[in-house]
């Protein structure tokens, strides 16, 4: 039971990273930029729904997202006079952007840390059998598992969503064919920002202490994930975020408790034994020449 | 004069810094402490420089290498009667070592390279933004060790009474042995080579180069002088702790290499030095300063902030960095 128990846990928390590595993989795809910010949009959703904290939950949810999926075009603002720039060069921008949200978070609320306090009571559990499953658990799964179905329908059958795919093929060739490049990077920012802003509420629910470096702290084991899937290609890239996620919850219950603490190092070094044998990415098939030059 | 022209990028920059050196003499003891830590931060830039800048592979994980460096030369140097006090869990071989100043600096150069050799050989079949994520993983698997295995590192505990020997004349000497060893490898065939592959690594491949070989060589001496720098750093600073070597460091020695631009010796140092000295200004200024007849006071998070938004505006005006990522040229005819 215990190990079903830990599935569960797993699986709640592969979503919630699988969500995190969407959004990320979508925005490479169309502009080959890995949005360090990302996780700031994750830790500024969690301070919008504190700072709500007397108003009703609809409106702080509604809030939230707004300010999130608002902070994520902004970005792509700042990003645009990058676009033909190198991979270490945008690597380092969006760096820049993390960092800068970080410390603007850090001169507002302080180093200390806020109490969110959004639906609390979801953190209690109910009894399946021997099982005790809290709800957010629950609502994390189906909720993000819905997400991620629609994504894929959205992904697969509309226009949109093809020429996302398209553009992530082949960007020249896409826009050639009549892609419109500016509308198609908005939009991959815009269902990015709406999948973190997703993440951020389910998160809140079970962090419920919101400090500057509350994203980033997400954000890291899912951009691992990412490459560690398969940056290039959407659906590796997801799968990626959500084996890290569900990794770090089971390797969690299968160490001893005394090695608990080399927890990171047990998992970064099986990053890069991956990264090693796969350059490309675990679910990506064949790996391709060039990127082991 | 010829050999004059062709050092030139690396005999300006050290008259530079001992000019620096000579005037902050006048300087007030505090204001010296920080430049001092200028100095000593711009030797691990530029040894950052040596193997990003000249392959064109980003790494993460260099203060990886400063953090060995640091932690190998502040524990070989601590008072060996103390150690065992503070550290019981330490390696009987390290509570009792306790050698000089200058053996600890080589000793934090040796390993540093030899960490750096033996991640290298494999990671450096990568490339992008694999390896970017590779050597970010190197960089917190280093930490996550030091932090919780107290058989080699200081835990979560601070390593102190580290003689605090970087004074100017070792700042200034370090400083400059490094840049002279980065322009050396520059200029030489394994440096040409490697410059090749960072322009197009397939074509430097099939003209014959061995891309691996000579990224794994470049990283090694890159890692060879970042622990030197943390050598360095630890007897500048007397005390340490892992997270002194971590990810803050690592942002800001990447975001003065970025800044400076990032391909040549001269952008790695101007880029250290522009915002270092801008980072000691504005700590002054959140310590209340006055101009004229004007009293600034900034709030205390604000440094930083202010950093993050001057390297995001150097990165979309002038991604190549303030230098163009060019070396200084001979302004003689």
């Amino acid at each position: 039971m215990d190990l079903v128990q830990t599935l569960i846990d797993a699986t709640a928390l592969g979503v919630l990273y699988a969500l995190v590595a969407m959004g990320i993989g979508l925005i490479f795809g169309v502009m080959r930029l890995v949005n360090f910010a990302q996780g700031e949009l994750i830790a500024v959703g969690a301070y919008t729904l504190f700072v709500t904290k007397q108003y009703p939950e609809t409106v702080r949810v509604v809030a939230a997202i707004s300010v999130v999926v608002v902070l994520g075009l902004v970005m792509e603002l700042i990003y645009r006079p990058l676009r033909r720039a190198t991979a270490a060069t945008m690597l380092v921008a969006t760096f820049a952007v993390s960092f800068l949200l970080q410390n603007a978070l850090l001169l507002i609320f302080g180093p200390q840390g806020e109490s969110i306090e959004f639906l609390p009571e979801l953190n209690q559990a109910i009894g399946l059998g021997e099982l005790r499953v809290r709800w957010i658990t629950m609502v994390s799964i189906v909720l993000g598992g819905a997400i991620l179905a629609a994504m894929s329908w959205l992904l697969a059958r509309t226009s949109i969503g093809l020429q996302m795919r398209a553009a992530a093929a082949d960007f020249r060739t896409a826009q050639i064919l009549g892609v419109r490049a500016g509308h198609v990077i908005r939009m991959a920012f815009l269902i990015g920002g709406l999948l973190t802003a997703v993440v951020s509420v389910l998160l809140a629910v079970q962090r419920p202490l919101a400090t500057p470096t509350y994203g980033f702290l997400v954000l890291v084991p899912a951009l691992v994930g990412v490459v560690v899937g398969g940056l290039r290609r959407l659906v590796p890239a997801t799968l990626g975020g959500f084996t890290i996620g569900f990794a770090t919850v089971v390797l969690n219950d299968l160490l001893p408790s005394g090695s608990r603490v080399f927890l990171n190092s047990l998992l970064f070094g099986i990053v890069i034994v991956v990264l090693l044998v796969h350059p490309d990415g675990l679910f990506t098939g064949r790996a391709r020449v060039e990127e082991r030059v | 004069m010829r050999m004059l022209r062709r050092w030139w990028p690396l005999i300006a920059p050290s008259l530079l810094i001992v000019a620096i050196s000579v005037v902050s003499q006048l300087a007030s003891a505090a204001a010296q402490r920080q430049i001092l830590s200028v100095l000593v931060t711009a030797a691990i830039v530029v040894a950052l420089y040596v193997f990003i800048g000249n392959s064109g592979v980003i790494s993460f994980g260099h203060v990886s290498f400063v953090a060995v460096g640091a932690l190998t030369a502040g524990l070989a140097t601590a008072p060996a009667d103390v150690k065992p006090t503070t550290f019981p869990d330490l390696l009987p071989i390290l509570a009792e070592l306790e050698i000089g100043n200058i053996p600890s600096l080589l000793l934090a150069a040796v390993v540093g390279g030899l960490f750096a050799l033996l991640t290298g050989i494999p990671l450096m079949r990568l490339s992008g933004l694999s390896a970017g994520i590779a050597t970010f993983a190197v960089l917190i698997v280093t930490n996550n060790v030091f932090r919780n295995w107290e058989a080699i590192g200081p835990g979560a505990k601070t390593l102190s009474l580290i003689p605090q020997t970087t004074g100017f004349i070792q700042a200034t000497i370090g400083l400059i042995l490094v840049m002279a060893i980065a322009f050396a490898h520059q200029l030489s065939p394994p440096g040409r080579r490697l410059r090749a592959t960072r322009e197009d690594a397939l074509v430097a491949g099939s003209s014959g180069i061995d891309v691996h070989r000579e990224r794994l060589w470049a990283f090694t001496l890159s890692g060879v002088l970042a622990g030197f720098g943390g050598g360095l750093l630890v007897h500048l600073l007397g005390s340490i702790t892992t997270d002194q070597v971590f990810l803050d460091l690592t942002f800001i020695t990447l975001a003065m290499l970025v800044v400076g631009g990032v391909g040549s010796l001269w952008g790695a140092l101007l880029g250290a030095l522009t915002i270092a000295g801008l980072n000691s200004v504005l700590a002054e200024a959140t310590r209340g300063i006055t101009i004229g007849s004007l009293d600034l006071e900034l709030p205390g998070g604000i440094r930083l902030l202010v950093l993050g938004l001057l390297m995001l505006l150097v990165l979309l005006l002038k991604p190549a960095g303030l230098t163009n990522s060019r070396e200084l040229r001979w302004p003689f005819r």
